[in-house]
């Protein structure tokens, strides 16, 4: 369910796009937003930084998010949970704890988990990065595991959701058929204060079977 | 106080020890090494660390992966990841004990991004300390953990010198078990540290956990090879499986001689601001087998010189029963 738009700049509207679902609109003006009152929250910290910049990374920076490459300016104290959250429009990755304790903001990193809240965005620039937005085929089927976790009702709250999905999916790429112990290993560092862990396992083992 | 917003910083991403160690040099009190990045992060979220200057080590290559050393030992590069060392066949093969610890440390995705280096290498988790008080570690004249109605349920039990806090690594004890070496380069060239002496007791500098210095990068740590393949056990007691850090952690390495203890490594973590080595139950089960006997003396002995706080009691039948285990190998 990737919005087929891929901006040049940090801006987040699509730019060719006839028919403007409500939806679109609503996110549009969400991500806008918050990319607006993002920079007034980091602007005291990064004023006095940005002169200088001489020998530091360089802000302007490609990142390939779920196949795509987005040319994004991204400050040197950015957590990749923020690029992808207020600058990228991907809200799919959630922020919990912004302390890497709660895995909310789980991401693939080159088929890896990592917190993106906990990740500096300038480490990931020659990486693969894939959110719970890129999970879904392009045709909009979900991912066996996606379907999985509707099947057995993992949700209930749903905020922890797209990081469970994240562990489960790069779970299910390394070891295709996990006993459920190892899934319970690999979804260890995703909390869920609903406490739906079994029905996540469950998804989980239903996933493998189905893979 | 506004939190989760980091200051701003610049940050560097060298390709070469030989820049990052450049750039530490020339901003050296303001520079800030970054390894696997999660506990940097968060002391800049809660602003109680703000450096202008961090040196990303990430990108450096030399720094990273498992080579074989002369003498059967490895060479562990510092930013390797806890994942990668977990996972390595020859650690898990011969130095199953470090491979264990570091199967225990946090969460998959902190191991994931998390080093070797950065977590022998993180700050105390005493959270008055933590939460930026002006306590005799961050500079100020008193200690809050040790008050007497202070929550000291985390906090040592042995050694203490006006700061209470423990040292938080789960691979540390298991790196001084195995008589590991650390490689530490800086601009005024290379020095070897024993893991033993690589940690800082607070009577000797309350305000460093390690020997480390501004300007100083730990490259690599080496494991030599005559722990080898010995019968190794690693335990952590927390309060939950994943996420948090030891209550008490024990590594132990035992060289047998048919079924008599040839030679002993106990160390404990999370008991003192250092990895805390038991030379005198390394010395008394010497010689020994592993029977109950020697264990519950090995058990009593480790004990012996413990100094609980106010809330911290329990730690020492945990350290008893963990040592007295250990000893038994069951």
């Amino acid at each position: 369910m990737n919005p087929p738009h891929s901006p040049p700049t940090t801006v987040l509207l699509p730019e060719t796009r006839a028919n403007w679902s409500r939806r679109d609109f609503i996110k549009g003006v969400i991500a806008s937003g918050a990319t607006v009152s993002g920079l007034s929250y980091f602007g005291a910290g990064c004023a006095q930084s940005l002169p200088a910049q001489a020998g530091g990374v360089e802000r302007l920076l490609s990142l390939t998010v779920n196949g795509q490459t987005r040319r994004v300016d991204v400050l040197p104290n950015e957590t990749l949970a923020t690029t992808l959250r207020y600058k990228l429009g991907l809200t799919g990755t959630k922020l919990g704890c912004d302390r890497a304790e709660c895995g909310a903001c789980t991401v693939l990193i080159d088929d890896v988990t990592h917190y993106a809240c906990s990740t500096l965005t300038h480490r990931v620039r020659d990486r693969e990065i894939t959110t719970v937005e890129g999970v879904a085929a392009a045709d909009g089927t979900l991912h066996p595991v996606q379907q999985a976790f509707i099947d057995e009702l993992a949700p209930q709250c749903g905020f922890c959701t797209p990081g469970q999905v994240m562990s489960a999916v790069a779970l299910l790429r390394a070891n295709p058929s996990p006993t459920r112990e190892e899934a319970r290993q690999a979804l260890a560092g995703n909390l869920c204060r609903c406490g739906a862990y079994d029905h996540y396992l469950n998804g989980v083992m239903r996933a493998a079977r189905g893979a | 106080m506004l939190k989760d917003a980091m200051t701003g910083f610049e940050l560097y991403r060298p390709t070469d020890l030989d820049t990052a160690i450049d750039i530490l040099t020339r901003h050296r009190g303001n520079a800030w090494v970054l390894a696997g990045g999660y506990d940097s992060l968060d002391w800049f979220k809660e602003r109680v660390r703000t450096p202008g200057v961090v040196v990303d080590l990430e990108g450096i290559e030399e720094l990273r992966g498992i080579r074989e050393i002369d003498g059967g030992g490895l060479e562990i590069g510092a930013t390797t990841t806890l994942t990668d060392l977990e996972r390595h066949p020859q650690v898990r093969g011969r130095f199953g004990l470090l491979a264990d610890a570091a199967r225990r440390v946090a969460s998959p995705q902190i191991r994931n991004a998390g080093t070797l280096g950065g977590n022998v290498c993180q700050d105390t988790r005493c959270w008055y300390y933590r939460y930026g008080v002006s306590c005799y570690r961050a500079g100020g004249n008193t200690c809050y953990a040790a008050a007497p109605e202070a929550m000291n349920r985390e906090h040592a039990i042995y050694g203490a010198s006006r700061c209470v806090a423990v040292s938080p690594s789960d691979t540390a004890p298991a790196l001084v078990a195995l008589d590991a070496e650390m490689v530490v380069r800086s601009a005024r060239g290379e020095r070897v540290i024993e893991a033993g002496d690589f940690f800082m007791e607070p009577s000797v500098d309350i305000r460093r956990m390690t020997v480390l210095e501004p300007g100083d990068v730990l490259v690599s740590i080496r494991l030599p090879g005559r722990w080898a393949g010995a019968d190794f056990r690693f335990e952590k007691v927390a309060d939950r499986a994943t996420w948090d850090f030891a209550l008490v952690s024990v590594a132990s390495a035992f060289r047998m001689d048919g079924a008599t203890i040839a030679d002993a490594r106990i160390v404990c973590g999370a008991v003192q601001c250092v990895p805390r080595r038991l030379r005198s139950v390394e010395r008394r089960v010497a010689g020994q087998t592993r029977t109950e006997e020697v264990a519950l003396a090995a058990g009593a002995l480790a004990v012996a010189d413990a100094e609980p706080l106010a809330f911290n009691g329990y730690k020492v039948p945990l350290v008893q029963n963990l040592v007295k285990r250990a000893v038994l190998g069951a």
